[in-house]
């Protein structure tokens, strides 16, 4: 492992030193990591020379795991303790997955998310989701000779709040730090767009192993502003998989099947899918675990007739977001290609018919996702300068609260610009009403049984007034991560309560501390070392960047400011030379809360240069 | 931070209805630029929450803005006048007879599935929609008549939901 670069006191780290941050595509199908190396985006490959790595788990009873390669070639013989595209499950409940009954695996209903029963006990998808990113993690630290500082991973822009907040649980678990969660088109048209120099609309269409995105974009003088996006979080290349499943079985006239003959047919139908885009005819041949055998002849044609359906339902979400750009299809100067599914030359033709232009394929549609976000990661860590660009995403679904009646009243609309904040008045409808239940829906249905529950929390202690007469400040506020955060306030009393929307599917922080520590049992890591490691790295950055501030900016505080300043930062450089993490942890801590005010103080200058017209320097 | 700023001056604009669009979006990019919470994520966590507090307003200021009807609305709350209050209901005879026409047409359109009609009607209700602000414009920053501003922001809004009422009939006819 390479030293850590430690700057001497008072000066600053932030210029000159190279900052490893990477870029994760946690696919359905695939993953893959990507950093910027010299100027360049670069797919980091395994030992074997491989970039992508399946998203495959594989559980073994003594609590070892195989990702990747080693987990694939085993789900036909070991189909239950083998987990295939977990990310269709973030985030999701039994009763949001409709082709459970064709998958091999043992679910367990639980609150909110769905877990899955394997020889090592019961996992949720997040734990699924942290096993491939933790191997992602080792291969960038190895091949990068270092620990990371971050990694920007990209999530579809159709996910909703439950399967971000799982991504960025899962990250977690893995010992990531999570610079942003990046929205896979917008991703895709980073690599794009800076490479073409491209000014315009440009809509990507993202069709992935398992879901599908459609994002609209203008790109103007190094901003990526997204105008609208639509989807489906259950529509990707895996139903493709699932048509010819299905045409097999027709053609097999199979017994009941087991759940490996199952899989094995899923692989055979994935294979088939894939040879079509080459050639206009594949022969099928199967022989099943019962001794069972297929062998037929699968047509381009008829592979494209069996799957029409699919392909149009991508099309009903990109006029819609089309609409909600108040764009015509002329005004679409490009379009961009990504994900795997688009290979498929029926897809590439729906999409070619209706943008009445040939699509953009030039990058490889598996990888311009990761190297997207890692070109990001670049410059969420600061390693660029001067010449960097600004994304501006929106959110994908519309947030509301649970009116009388079983009605939701939006809040947030979709496709609005991140971060933002928005709030709503509510009263009571009891005279004496002294509580208040609020329920968060995202979703754009009428009825809140129709949409996603996110949260439900309890303002308690309103004094009782007459009906109507409280006045209940709800405030929603949405992080450019597209993570929402809810209070509640009762305006003449103060009477307060909050709830970051996280634990909707039972996932708390004790649960995420007891999967972690069940996490490192099995692995080499000292947790409290590697814990201690990164509180230290953390107040060490924490300072640098204090006296970088100090440096440039100290004359915006006086002088028993500055001094309260240099305390707090002493006071944290004495603790880092012990090995009290969380004390450390605190001092960091005080060392934010003492720099609040100069935050402001900076910030307020930034912008009076900016309304100046000034061309800003950058920050750090 | 300063929130006393009106959203005008935080653009550097005039406090007008009448807008230069491209003024406005330069001016936003360059305020996200500078203060866009990417801009911070190697930054110590206090300006990491001032710079998404910024940002949300910057944004909530710019779609304000380039909104018609919220720009509208916002003119007259900084006049003191409550818009789209639920007792301000007086609208024109003629207007509200011209909606029931273009409801008959949105009805027609659907029952008979005629995406063409449907286009026609879009291209009217987005001219309507254009002179009635350029009406406003001229009722806000030259008549400062604000009574009949009022109306003319009340009638943009049923606008919308005409031109989205459209939108929900493409889909059905599309899907």
């Amino acid at each position: 492992m390479a030293l850590l670069q430690i700057s001497e006191p008072g000066m600053s780290t932030a210029p000159h030193q190279h900052r490893l941050a990477v870029g994760i595509d946690l696919g359905t199908t695939n993953s893959l990591v990507a950093t910027v190396r010299s100027g360049l985006s670069v797919v980091l490959d395994d030992e074997a020379g491989h970039s992508l790595l399946p998203s495959v788990v594989r559980y073994h009873a003594d609590g070892r795991t195989d990702v990747g390669y080693g987990a694939l070639s085993a789900q036909n013989d070991d189909p239950h303790n083998t987990i295939v595209s977990v990310k269709r499950f973030m985030g999701r409940g039994i009763a949001d997955i409709d082709d459970i009954a064709s998958l091999p695996y043992r679910f367990v209903d639980a609150p909110g998310m769905v877990q899955l029963k394997t020889a090592a006990g019961v996992k949720s998808p997040v734990e699924v989701s942290a096993e491939i990113l933790k191997v992602l993690r080792q291969r960038a630290e190895a091949a990068m000779g270092g620990e990371l500082v971050g990694a920007v991973i990209t999530v579809p822009a159709y996910f909703d709040d439950a399967q971000r907040q799982a991504t960025k649980d899962a990250a977690q678990m893995a010992g990531l730090n999570v610079l942003r969660l990046l929205n896979e088109p917008t991703a895709a048209a980073i690599a794009y767009g800076l490479d073409n120099a491209s000014e315009g609309i440009y809509a990507v269409y993202d069709l992935g192993g398992g879901t599908f995105d459609i994002s609209i974009l203008k790109l103007s003088r190094g901003v990526f502003e997204v105008l609208s996006t639509n989807g489906d979080s259950a529509l990707g290349g895996d139903d493709f998989d699932q048509r010819v499943f299905c045409w097999m079985l027709e053609q097999g006239r199979f017994a009941p099947l087991s759940a490996g003959d199952t899989r094995l047919l899923l692989t055979k139908a994935r294979d088939a899918k894939e040879a079509l885009t080459e050639h206009t005819e594949v022969r099928v041949t199967a022989v099943l675990s019962t001794g069972e055998m297929m062998d037929a002849t699968l047509t381009q044609a008829d592979f494209n007739a069996m799957t029409a359906s699919l392909v149009s339902k991508t099309l009903a979400p990109t006029r819609k977001a089309l609409r909600d750009a108040g764009l015509a299809v002329g005004e679409v100067k490009g379009v961009v290609m990504v994900g795997g599914s688009t290979r498929m030359p029926c897809v590439r033709q729906a999409v070619a018919d209706l943008f009445k232009q040939t699509p953009l394929t030039n990058l490889d549609p598996d990888k311009v996702v990761a190297l997207g976000a890692a070109m990001q990661a670049d410059v969420l860590a600061g390693n660029r300068a001067g010449d960097d660009w600004l994304l501006l995403d929106v959110i994908p679904l519309s947030l509301g609260l649970e009116t009388m009646g079983g009605l939701t009243e939006k809040v947030i609309p979709r496709n609005t610009t991140i971060p933002t904040a928005r709030a709503q008045d509510f009263t009571t409808f009891k005279d004496g009403q002294t509580a208040m239940s609020v329920h968060v829906m995202q979703g754009e249905r009428e009825l809140a049984a129709d949409c996603r529950s996110l949260a439900r929390f309890e303002l308690r202690g309103i004094p009782p007034m007459v009906a109507g007469a409280a006045r209940i400040r709800v405030t929603f506020q949405v992080d450019a991560d597209g993570l929402l955060s809810v209070s509640a306030r009762e305006q003449s009393t103060g009477v307060e309560a909050s709830v970051q929307v996280k634990p909707s599917y039972g996932l708390g922080d004790e649960d995420i501390t007891r999967m972690l520590k069940d996490a490192f049992t099995h692995a080499k890591d000292d947790m409290f070392a590697r814990a201690l490691n990164e509180q230290i790295v953390d107040a060490q950055g924490l300072i640098a960047a204090t006296r970088a501030a100090l440096a440039e900016d100290g004359a915006l505080l006086d002088a028993e400011e500055a001094a309260a300043v240099e305390a707090s930062i002493a006071a944290l450089e004495t603790l880092i030379g012990g090995t009290d993490h969380q004390a450390i942890k605190r001092g960091v801590e005080a060392l934010n809360a003492a720099t609040t005010e100069f935050a402001q103080r900076r910030m307020d200058q930034n912008v009076r240069r900016a309304l100046a017209g000034q061309k800003l320097e950058t920050f750090g | 931070m300063d929130f006393t700023r009106t959203h005008f001056e935080l653009f550097g604009l005039p406090t007008a209805y009448a807008l230069d669009r491209d003024k406005l979006d330069t001016a936003y990019r360059e305020l996200q630029n500078a203060v866009h919470p990417d801009r911070f994520a190697a930054q110590p966590e206090a300006e990491q929450r001032v710079a998404m507090q910024w940002a949300t307003q910057v944004n909530e200021a710019y779609q304000t803005l380039k909104h018609p009807v919220n720009r509208g609305v916002y003119l007259l709350s900084l006049q003191g006048i409550d818009a789209l209050h639920a007792g301000n209901t007086h609208m024109a005879p003629a207007f509200l007879m011209q909606q029931m026409e273009w409801r008959e047409a949105i009805d027609e359109a659907r029952t008979g599935k005629r995406v063409d009609a449907l286009d026609a009607l879009s291209d009217d209700l987005r001219a309507a929609h254009r002179r009635i602000e350029a009406q406003l414009a001229d009722l806000l920053d030259r008549a400062h008549d604000y009574t009949a501003a009022t109306e003319a922001v009340r009638q943009l809004r049923f606008m919308d939901k005409l031109i989205a009422e459209v939108g929900d009939v493409y889909e059905e006819l599309e899907g």
